[in-house]
């Protein structure tokens, strides 16, 4: 059993050398140094102790955002458009975050926190609801919400909610009482992430609404001869997941930025889903990817200044670390056994 | 034509559909009749990429293969596409290698899917993660190709008054291609033995394998040649439509061409119809913005297609029967 477990957990540890070779030689062929690149990558990502709080700081956004995906893949809903929920969650908690004034910090962040995961609910569950009443598929229906909240929270951040004295699209910045604190510079996000992590996982471990779901997920006909209404934990599930991933919005701008930029959440939601995956959608195991991603993308930025590789590398790295963890030809040759996911599949309700 | 549309039914609300835009289509025609014209040829530009996507996710999933890395088989065939052509100022040899680019992903996904039996549309994200991975790492600006397709009018066809202008005119090669391609996509999967086995397949491998027919080599098959059309649709836009290649082009086109081919019924024609339906609606939503209803913000005048989309499986997605074995692995049973 126990060799088993390491077995699995040496797929994804695989996948990431087996990526890095891979954007070695790509690093190689576009004429610069893999060997710098990489370099920076670990020290602007792990080793300095601000490399590190930014990593950390990033890393909770980022389980929370697989979290949210993970929800939605237990309950058999693939929520390919978290990115949707994170931005409408974002802009309504830093909305809260200084339009309300003199609130003490530990109602305003509650309270900022809750409208984020409202708004985020309120998307994802829309894309549950036309599930489970019209067999609208969620891959397709948050595709559309992606592009269609992208819109709304634009033209508000250009409208009603912009910082009229600033040339640049942006709103105000949110009130102190709003902002997550940060403890010696350590942030206090990837702790409440991690608790989100295990009451996540207790849901599905220990409730009756968790069992339900993941009955849900597993077979839909199962779950309905039992007695489960199908198209309740449908929309619950969809409900769950955009409630996270408003969070996840809510808790970048109170944490990381203070204000509302629509351009600055580019990727959370996606992201998630490389996270969910590799974590086969198991609440805690989605944490160290999700710490391993959150160094990639704060050292994103450092390795174009310092080492002159284009910024898309993490994508790409991301990207193959992916495809390289789900395909099953590294699991073969480490012989792990570990169980592929399943998500709905077909477009029928 | 009733083999083509379906059976037409006078109180549905396709057909009802369908005739109100041909009203609304001859009003405007008589009211101003050139810019009816553009209208309807933007309309055409608009549809006809998403009507040769949706052909790919058609070819997939009639053979029971769930296809949602069409964007990113756009994408990628788009990118190397372009830069071959801007490389060699080839666009003929940038076409090709837009179509083999297209081809080898979907292989990709085939292997996945079919050899592997990993979820269906896991593989799917899989390719559109990689795709766009791919091309906004190896991304450079500056790049340009020799010309694009010429644009020309077929002879005898484009005089046709009404439709005339709007099909046969001011277009280019492959968008004409197209109009041949989905009939003959059509042809293949209602007249063909190959289709029949394709329908099979994707209704009941079971018996299918029992009938001597290889399962794994029909959807194989199928799935390589849907990314032949998708490479095709990314060189359309790339070296046709737009000229240039930009990151994240597909903007979600991918989905909405699976929207739409729920929205024909897995029927090339009904995907066509709905495609075009699409561009329609988009074209005539520019047009309102050129003629200057500006009250109309204008980033919700670009989340138009995307409500389209949802609206269009909100009216049929619930109606209609998928292949059966859609999304299901094959395992042949052991004997």
């Amino acid at each position: 059993m126990k060799l088993k477990i390491t077995r699995d957990a040496l797929v994804p540890f695989a996948s990431v050398l087996v990526a890095l070779a891979i954007g070695a030689i790509l690093i190689a062929a576009q004429g610069h140094s893999p060997v710098q690149t990489y370099h920076v990558l670990i020290v602007r990502g792990f080793e300095s102790t601000a490399g590190l709080q930014a990593t950390l700081s990033k890393a909770g956004i980022l389980i929370m955002s697989g979290l949210a995906i993970t929800v939605g893949l237990r309950a058999g809903l693939f929520n390919i458009g978290a990115q949707g929920q994170v931005l409408s969650g974002a802009l309504a908690a830093t909305y809260i975050g200084y339009r309300i004034h003199g609130l003490p910090m530990y109602i305003h962040i509650p309270v900022a926190l809750a409208f984020g995961a409202l708004c985020g609910a309120l998307v994802g569950g829309f894309a549950g609801l036309l599930k489970a009443t019209r067999g609208v598929h969620e891959v397709i229906s948050t595709i559309m919400l992606n592009s269609i909240m992208a819109a709304i929270v634009d033209y508000l951040t250009q409208n009603q909610f912009r910082l009229k004295s600033q040339p640049n699209t942006r709103t105000p910045d949110m009130l102190h009482s709003a902002r997550l604190p940060h403890i010696f510079g350590y942030p206090t996000g990837f702790v409440l992430a991690v608790l989100l992590a295990i009451f996540v996982s207790w849901v599905f471990k220990k409730t009756t609404t968790g069992f339900e779901l993941e009955t849900v997920g597993r077979n839909r006909s199962a779950a309905w001869y039992a007695g489960i209404s199908v198209k309740k934990s449908i929309v619950l599930g969809m409900l769950l997941s955009g409630a996270i991933a408003g969070l996840t919005g809510g808790l970048f701008s109170s944490e990381t930025t203070g204000y509302f930029v629509p351009t600055f959440y580019g990727g959370i939601g996606f992201d998630g889903i490389t996270i969910a995956l590799l974590g086969r959608a198991n609440p805690i195991a989605i944490i160290p990817g999700a710490i391993l991603i959150g160094g990639m993308r704060s050292a994103q930025s450092a390795i174009q200044f310092e080492a002159g590789v284009s910024p898309d590398l993490i994508n790409l790295l991301l990207a193959l670390v992916l495809f390289f963890a789900t395909a099953p030809f590294l699991a073969k040759l480490i012989r792990s056994n570990s169980k592929s996911i399943t998500t709905t599949s077909g477009w029928g309700s | 034509m009733q083999r083509v549309f379906g059976s037409i039914n006078i109180k549905s609300w396709k057909f009802l559909l369908t005739a109100a835009v041909l009203i609304v289509w001859i009003y405007c025609y008589v009211a101003n009749g050139d810019v009816t014209n553009s209208v309807v040829a933007s309309g055409m530009r608009f549809g006809m990429p998403l009507a040769l996507a949706s052909m790919v996710g058609i070819m997939c999933e009639r053979s029971g293969i769930v296809n949602i890395g069409i964007e990113g088989t756009m994408l990628l065939s788009g990118f190397t596409g372009f830069y071959v052509a801007s490389y060699t100022k080839n666009i003929i040899i940038g076409l090709i290698i837009a179509i083999l680019t297209g081809m080898l992903t979907s292989f990709v996904h085939a292997l996945m899917t079919i050899q592997w039996q990993m979820d269906q549309i896991i593989a799917g994200t899989i390719i559109n993660i990689l795709a766009s991975g791919l091309t906004s790492f190896l991304y450079k600006e500056g790049s340009t190709v020799p010309n694009t397709w010429p644009i020309f009018d077929i002879p005898i066809l484009s005089r046709i008054p009404f439709i005339g202008h709007a099909f046969f005119s001011q277009q280019g090669p492959i968008q004409y291609f197209g109009l041949i391609l989905i009939p003959a996509i059509w042809v293949l999967i209602y007249k063909t033995r190959w289709g029949l086995r394709t329908r099979s397949v994707g209704e009941n491998p079971g018996s299918a394998d029992t009938a001597g027919i290889s399962v794994i080599k029909v959807r194989m098959i199928n799935v390589v040649l849907g990314g032949a059309i998708g490479g095709l649709v990314g060189g359309f836009i790339c070296l046709e439509l737009v000229g240039s290649f930009s990151k994240e082009f597909t903007a979600g086109a991918g989905f909405t061409a699976l929207a739409l081919m729920i929205f024909g019924r897995w029927n090339p024609m009904g995907a066509f119809a709905a495609a075009i339906l699409f561009g329609l609606a988009q074209a005539l939503s520019t047009q309102l913005q050129i003629f200057g209803v500006n009250n109309i913000p204008n980033q919700f005048i670009t989340l138009l297609p995307y409500v389209f989309t949802i609206l269009v499986l909100v009216f049929s997605a619930g109606k209609v029967r998928p292949p059966a074995a859609e999304g299901k692995v094959y395992k042949k049973e052991e004997a």
